[in-house]
């Protein structure tokens, strides 16, 4: 049987996967001393917090709060950080991990909702401070709903362990939709508690209430956020905790143990690592951070309900782990800013205001493609690299909104669709099926042979070796 | 605190899970002949995911999506012979219905079967050319599998009014489910005849077909050893097509089959649940193994049916799950094993 996630055996590298985009970058970064990361990296941060609250014009979600979609991704980062621990590190293929980010969110639900028989907010959870105080115990119930999944199932392999994993996905969203007396069924569970902060007479609830729109003439960025980018900041410093608390533990013994499972299991028990021991330990981690991740979408959007858990987002999440090049922590941040944004982008776009023009645009559209194909075939050989290179971004181009325009038009023939966001899947599923097949590895595909090695050895290899000589 | 065993305790004090064993004692006959109406559906499909999964060790994610574009198919089909989803059932004689039901399965079939050729032409074969890993198919199935969802969802009601779109199609109800015999009190209508004895024909006419022609054995050795079959002049590409052709036949056949028995299933997503189920059926039964996915599905339909009664309604789809994480712990390669590449040679 295979093992989906293993690397393949000795395969011919093709060009695009020995040049891995970021390449360049990636290893200026390894290069720096760990100060002059922090120089580097503070200021990124701190344009990546000031973005929700100053939109860029073209990066801004029409009809949509940005704030919110960027509350969304980091709450999706959080997910492609945790998943990424199990696939892409340990090589488990999970695809039923919606489960734990159920767990989480209906956990800090069951707890806090006014809906639900274990209510705590009347005894002892101070409104205040409940969701602050559930955050724990939804990690704690999620790493333990982890231990309680892996224990059984992780004697099972590959293809195996995909499906069971799957049935528990849905198995937990089918136990919300049916213990009815516990968990309000399909009308799911509301007013669920978040995290009061910044109190005063104008904001009853504080900054992280959904009653907090923000105030968008103001100049003060922590008077313009809204409540979404609030939790947009409380994701990115729980994203970078956990970027920090599992980039440790990726170089340390457990890291190294989940690269030799992944590479090769048998090897690796052959050679004394425990691999059951360390299987379970990175789903334990996987799903405690997935849980986290829930339990924060239940404070944002204080509401719960089965459907918003189905199978489908767990394959999105799989989706943003897999597109933004499994076993790279950066990656899947990116591959979670796709699959967060990207529909939301589309939400209530339509590109052309009537029928004929769309089809007019769609034909110039065909023609652009056909002149660039014909270029390629006539002239592909005598152009120089950068001409070769501004075809093809060219042609990606017109291939994009070609499809946008198709779109568009079907929306302006009877029924079904009613804007661009409506096909969002559709687009979604082309796009995986394109990205497979130019870039399995993923947009930024890890060196992961050398993971194993850890850090110095990585960078003995990059560096000539007088460079290391004279350093040390 | 909650934990597990607290929740475990929850639920039974609160009567949300009451064990009706009474009830399926009493109607354990009418819930086995139910079961394998449902099952035999289930192994139609599960002969798919294992015949693809035997040949390219791949879990073809679409074929679920196969299936619901064949009971589209089986729908136009009856459409193009003059019959509209009315609320009556039409009564047109034994033959005749016999003949147009065989013309919707024809439909129903030449649907799945091009729709599956042409989905391993689109989305796998490029993969393959460039040696592209596990996963990447994996996620190329469940890309395409959103692609045809929502070509149906959007797309189809556009090309053709009224086919497709948010809401199911009402399908057309050719046969009336009618007595034909009562066995052990359970009652034995004409429609589960028909499914159980069409599908378990078919699984055998596959079975028959994998062990005894030529192509089968072609089948056989490219699943036992790509490699070495392609040097002994098997071509892999063909007999890859021809794989992918015979699991979208049969899930042609199932589709029609399921709608006899669940007329309202006809929907863009109708294909989803019975796909994992299917899966299951053929992971119970141990993928690779076409014995297997008929036992898987015939064996999941049917505990699907009591632990309905057992639990409740609306933990059918749990069971399924329970049972399949059951069997694996037991049996980490399904009941009966993989094998058909190690199948006699």
């Amino acid at each position: 049987m295979t093992d989906l996630t293993k690397t393949a055996a000795p395969e011919p590298q093709s060009e695009s996967q020995r040049a891995g985009v970021g390449d360049g970058i990636r290893g200026w970064w390894d290069g720096l001393s760990r100060p002059a990361q922090w120089a580097v990296g503070i200021p990124i941060v701190i344009v990546l917090a000031l973005i929700p609250v100053f939109p860029p014009p073209l990066l801004d979600t029409p009809g949509v709060s940005f704030g919110g979609v960027m509350a969304l991704f980091s709450m999706y980062a959080l997910i492609a950080i945790g998943l990424n621990v199990v696939v892409g590190q340990a090589g488990l293929l999970d695809l039923g991990y919606v489960g734990f980010y159920a767990v989480g969110a209906y956990t800090v639900g069951l707890l806090t909702s006014p809906n639900s028989p274990w209510n705590q907010t009347d005894n002892w959870l101070e409104p205040s401070w409940a969701w602050v105080a559930c955050v724990p115990i939804a990690v704690a119930l999620t790493a333990l709903s982890g231990l309680i999944l892996g224990t059984p199932t992780l004697r099972v392999r590959g293809d195996y362990l995909a499906i069971v994993t799957l049935g528990f996905g849905e198995i937990v969203r089918l136990m919300a939709d049916n213990l009815g007396d516990l968990t309000n069924g399909s009308l799911g569970l509301s007013k669920i508690a978040y995290p009061e902060v910044a109190v005063s007479e104008s904001m009853p609830g504080g900054v992280f209430s959904p009653g907090n729109l923000g105030d968008p003439s103001s100049w003060n960025p922590f008077e313009r956020a809204n409540n979404g980018t609030w939790w947009f900041w409380l994701g990115m410093f729980l994203v970078i905790g956990a970027l920090l608390i599992i980039g440790n533990l990726e170089r340390s013994r457990v890291g190294r143990a989940w690269v030799a499972i992944r590479e090769d299991e048998d090897a690796a028990e052959i050679m004394g690592v425990p691999t059951f021991k360390f299987k379970l330990w990175a789903f334990v981690i996987g799903a405690s951070v997935g849980g986290l991740s829930g339990a924060m979408y239940a404070g944002q959007v204080t509401y719960v309900n089965p459907k918003q858990f189905d199978i489908i987002l767990s394959m999105l999440f799989l989706c943003a782990v897999v597109l933004g090049g499994s076993g790279n922590k950066l990656g899947v941040i990116v591959g979670a800013f796709l699959i967060a944004y990207l529909p939301m982008r589309l939400q209530s776009v339509q590109l052309v205001s009537n029928e004929s023009t769309g089809y007019l645009l769609l034909a110039l559209d065909l023609a652009l493609l056909l002149g660039l194909w014909l270029l390629w075939r006539r002239r592909g050989n005598t152009l120089g690299v950068w001409a070769r290179r501004g075809v093809i971004a060219t042609a990606i181009f017109a291939v994009v909104a070609g499809l946008l325009l198709f779109g568009s038009v079907l929306l302006f023939r009877q029924g079904g669709a009613q804007s661009l966001g409506d096909l969002k899947y559709l687009y979604f599923g082309i796009a995986l099926v394109v990205m497979m097949v130019l870039r399995p590895q993923g947009l930024f595909s890890v060196r992961q042979k050398l993971l194993a090695y850890g850090r110095q050895v990585y960078q003995a290899v990059r560096k000539p070796a007088e460079l290391i000589g004279a350093k040390r | 605190m909650t934990s597990a065993a607290s929740l475990g305790v929850a639920l039974l004090a609160d009567g949300s899970i009451d064990f009706n064993v009474s009830g399926v004692i009493d109607q354990f006959w009418r819930l086995t002949v139910d079961g394998l109406t449902y099952g035999s559906v289930y192994a139609l499909v599960a002969v798919g995911y294992t015949l693809v999964y035997g040949v390219l060790r791949l879990i073809n994610f679409a074929h679920s999506e196969i299936f619901m574009l064949g009971m589209f198919g089986s729908y136009v089909g009856l459409e193009l012979l003059g019959f509209a989803p009315s609320g009556n059932v039409y009564s047109q004689g034994v033959v005749l219905t016999v003949i147009y039901l065989g013309i919707a399965l024809l439909f129903g079939m030449a649907v799945s079967g091009v729709a599956a050729v042409g989905l391993e032409r689109v989305a796998y074969r490029p993969l393959r050319k460039r040696g592209a890993k596990p996963l990447a198919f994996l996620i190329t199935a469940i890309g395409m599998s959103f692609v045809i969802q929502e070509f149906v969802h959007y797309i189809l009601p556009k090309i053709k009014p009224g086919l497709g779109g948010t809401n199911a199609q009402t399908g057309i109800r050719l046969v009336e489910p009618k007595v034909q015999f009562t066995f052990l009190g359970a009652e034995v209508t004409n429609v589960a005849i028909v499914i159980v004895v069409a599908a378990v024909f078919l699984a055998i006419c596959t079975e028959v077909m994998i062990n005894r022609t030529r192509f089968g054995r072609a089948i056989r050795a490219v699943a036992q050893d790509p490699d070495t079959a392609t040097l002994m002049g098997v071509s892999r590409e063909r007999v890859i097509m021809l794989t992918f052709l015979i699991g979208g036949l049969l899930a042609g056949a199932a589709a029609l089959l399921y709608t006899l028995r669940v007329p309202t299933g006809i929907i863009f997503s109708g294909g989803f649940i019975l796909g994992i189920k299917a899966f299951s059926a053929a992971v119970l039964g141990g993928i690779g193994n076409l014995r297997g996915a008929l036992l898987g599905g015939l064996l999941l339909g049917v505990a699907e049916q009591y632990g309905q009664i057992l639990f409740g309604f609306e933990w059918r789809d749990v069971v399924a799950f329970v049972l399949l994480v059951t069997v694996l712990m037991f049996r980490p390669t399904g009941i009966l094993g993989e094998s058909l590449g190690r199948a006699r040679a």
